[in-house]
């Protein structure tokens, strides 16, 4: 197997005292295009939110690429939900997109002509580059899930972690989003994505987490993607077609 | 003017410009009640740090009481997150407990103390002027000139060198942490701002007309733009535009200048409010307005679209098929016309070219709902303009 991006063990978080992840072990291969699927509530985005750092986990240790993610920041990018922030917050979408150049500034130093070069660039490539100057609140959802894509994309990283990018959008952006998605793979890059539709996953994806507090399990979607682990994840019967 | 009645719009604006920055982020979050909770949990700070220093313009007391002002918002945060009560309701339950105990501090000590509750409430602003900052026997002006100044200077540098963190970590928590912008280092820091001002223009304006002038500008600027350096330029402007209006008004009225301040504060979100070309009320209204006009519009014109037969589409008869008032549907009648929609010929009407095609245009957007489709539309309609 090729080199590990991402390295998760014994991870355990708890809101309240309530566990929301069980002792996780999970190793991402570089390289995959990985869904997380899982009922709700099953800690998905909370994995995600716990290896970024934004969660602190009760028991266990991430690594990126065997270091611990303060050191690998930098190598690393982030699509929140949709939902998590406020739309009508006085702002364009170019400058949205620019926030994804502050980590590689780091604090105090402010963005510069090469930053929004950057910026204008990830907005070209999500064919956004006609709303630069909109409010964000101007913006559809799927225009606005485009712009945060384009915030990550700037960040120029090695792992994207996106949380339901799907959600809310458009046929169109759906598969705009996707190939973006696709094009990064194939760049070498490794891309996580909180994923919801379970018929999509074989065609979206090359690799699967079924996830449901515990990691149900892990592996290429060509192997694992079945009813047994779908049954096992959402505790019903669960039947999918599977296209070969 | 003399130079005291300088001197105090000085004072109100330097204040009016401190408490307008931090004020700004305060309403972007969401936490504009926390502003009211510190500038009552103060006053227990306050005291004490008077009994300390004796010295109201003291730096230590302004330390020691904006201490207290950070020891609310992590009671009220500690509370909250114990899940048994709302954030709202935790902020009910800090700040008056903090502030009584203040009261009963003044009450007890009140003949020693040079502070009583009404200064506590509305300031203090006539009397700034009576105390000076001596140096070396100098009188170099109001040592509330001097605290307020001092404290602005701070803020101001602060916003310059941490605008993009504080952008970020207000706009999107988890970017921010993700970035490594601890969004916990940036909320202290701006509850600490928040408490310094709020000690600083405690003397001059009391503990209510902090909250205004925390909140009401910030509140009238984020109407007005959608760019957050232009917020912070307008509430800024409305502040010291209340401050200034306001010390004349008090002046004509013979009336209290905290009071004055806060009502022009109120009279200028209040114009925002009605007159804000894009999310102002009448703006909002003439917008609903015009929608229905278009949807009414549209409904007429593809009931002509669906029917080739004469009698559904002859004057007289619209009324009763598409079921409107008669005034209504000769209002929509005239619009499709004016805009060459429509032909009217012997009584019966038909679609033109030019209609037939907007009709169909309409119609596809509705129906896909595709956003490439709408944005020609939306210079033609308000009705797609989100």
């Amino acid at each position: 197997m090729d080199k590990i991006a991402v390295k998760v063990d014994d991870l355990t978080v708890a809101y309240n005292y309530k566990p929301v992840l069980w002792d996780i072990d999970l190793e991402i291969p570089e390289g995959v295009l990985m869904a997380i699927v899982g009922p709700n509530g099953a800690g998905k985005s909370t994995l995600i939110k716990s290896i970024l750092g934004i969660l602190k986990p009760i028991a266990g240790s991430v690594t990126i690429y065997g270091k611990s993610y303060e050191k690998q920041r930098k190598l690393v990018a982030y699509v929140p939900q949709k939902g998590s922030v406020d739309w009508d917050f006085p702002t364009t979408a170019l400058d949205v997109v620019m926030m994804g150049t502050y980590g590689s500034l780091g604090w105090i130093k402010r963005p510069g002509q090469k930053e929004k070069k950057s910026a204008l660039e990830a907005l070209e490539k999500v064919g956004m580059l006609a709303f630069k100057s909109r409010q964000i609140s101007q913006l559809s959802g799927g225009q606005q899930q485009r712009i945060f894509l384009a915030r990550a994309l700037v960040q120029n990283a090695s792992i994207y972690f996106m949380d339901e990018p799907f959600q809310g959008v458009d046929a169109t952006t759906e598969i705009a989003i996707i190939n973006i998605l696709k094009e990064l793979r194939k760049a070498g890059k490794t891309v996580i994505v909180v994923h919801h539709d379970l018929q999509t996953v074989p065609e979206y994806f090359d690799w699967v987490t079924f996830l449901n507090v515990k990691k149900i399990a892990t592996g290429p979607v060509k192997d694992i993607f079945n009813d047994d682990n779908l049954t096992k994840t959402y505790g019903i019967n669960y039947q999918v077609s599977i296209q070969e | 003017m003399n130079s005291a009645q300088i001197e105090i719009q000085l004072i109100a604006s330097l204040v009016a410009i401190a408490c307008a920055i931090p004020g700004t982020f305060l309403v972007l979050r969401k936490m504009a009640m926390i502003s009211d909770a510190i500038s009552h949990a103060i006053l227990p700070g306050i005291v004490i740090g008077f009994f300390v220093t004796q010295d109201l313009n003291s730096p230590v007391l302004i330390l020691l009481a904006a201490l207290t002002g950070i020891i609310t918002v992590v009671l009220v945060e500690y509370i909250q997150k114990t899940g048994l009560v709302k954030e709202d309701t935790a902020i009910g339950l800090v700040f008056p407990a903090l502030f009584s105990i203040g009261v009963i501090l003044i009450a007890k000590n009140a003949n020693d103390v040079h502070l009583d509750v009404d200064a506590v409430l509305l300031g203090e602003l006539a009397f700034a002027p009576f105390d000076r900052l001596l140096i070396g026997g100098t009188d170099v002006g109001p040592k509330s000139l001097w605290v307020i100044g001092s404290i602005l200077l701070v803020t101001i540098s602060l916003l310059i060198l941490f605008f993009k963190e504080l952008k970020v970590s207000t706009f999107d928590t988890g970017l921010s942490a993700s970035l490594g912008f601890s969004p916990a280092i940036i909320h202290y820091g701006l509850m600490s701002v928040s408490s310094v001002t709020t000690v600083g223009a405690f003397d001059a304006v009391g503990a209510i007309l902090v909250v205004a002038l925390m909140i009401a500008p910030a509140a009238s600027a984020y109407l007005l733009t959608t760019d957050l350096k232009k917020m912070l330029a307008l509430a800024i402007s409305f502040g010291v535009f209340s401050a200034v209006f306001g010390y004349w008004v008090a002046h004509w009225l013979d009336a209290s200048i905290a009071g004055s301040i806060t009502t022009m504060l109120g009279i200028v979100f209040l114009l925002v409010y009605l007159f804000a070309p894009s999310k102002g009320i009448i703006a909002v209204m003439y917008r609903e307005r015009q929608q229905r006009t278009e949807v009414s519009l549209l409904t007429f014109l593809l009931h002509l679209k669906n029917h080739e037969e004469l009698e559904e589409r002859h004057v007289n008869h619209l009324y009763e098929h598409i079921n409107w008032q008669k005034v209504r549907a000769r209002s929509v009648l005239d619009l499709a016309q004016k805009n060459n929609m429509i032909l009217i010929e012997k009584n019966i009407v038909s679609l033109t070219k030019k209609g037939n095609e907007f009709t169909s245009k309409a119609i596809d957007y509705i129906i896909t709902n595709e956003d490439s489709q709408i944005e020609d539309m939306k210079d033609d309609f308000f009705l797609f303009r989100g």
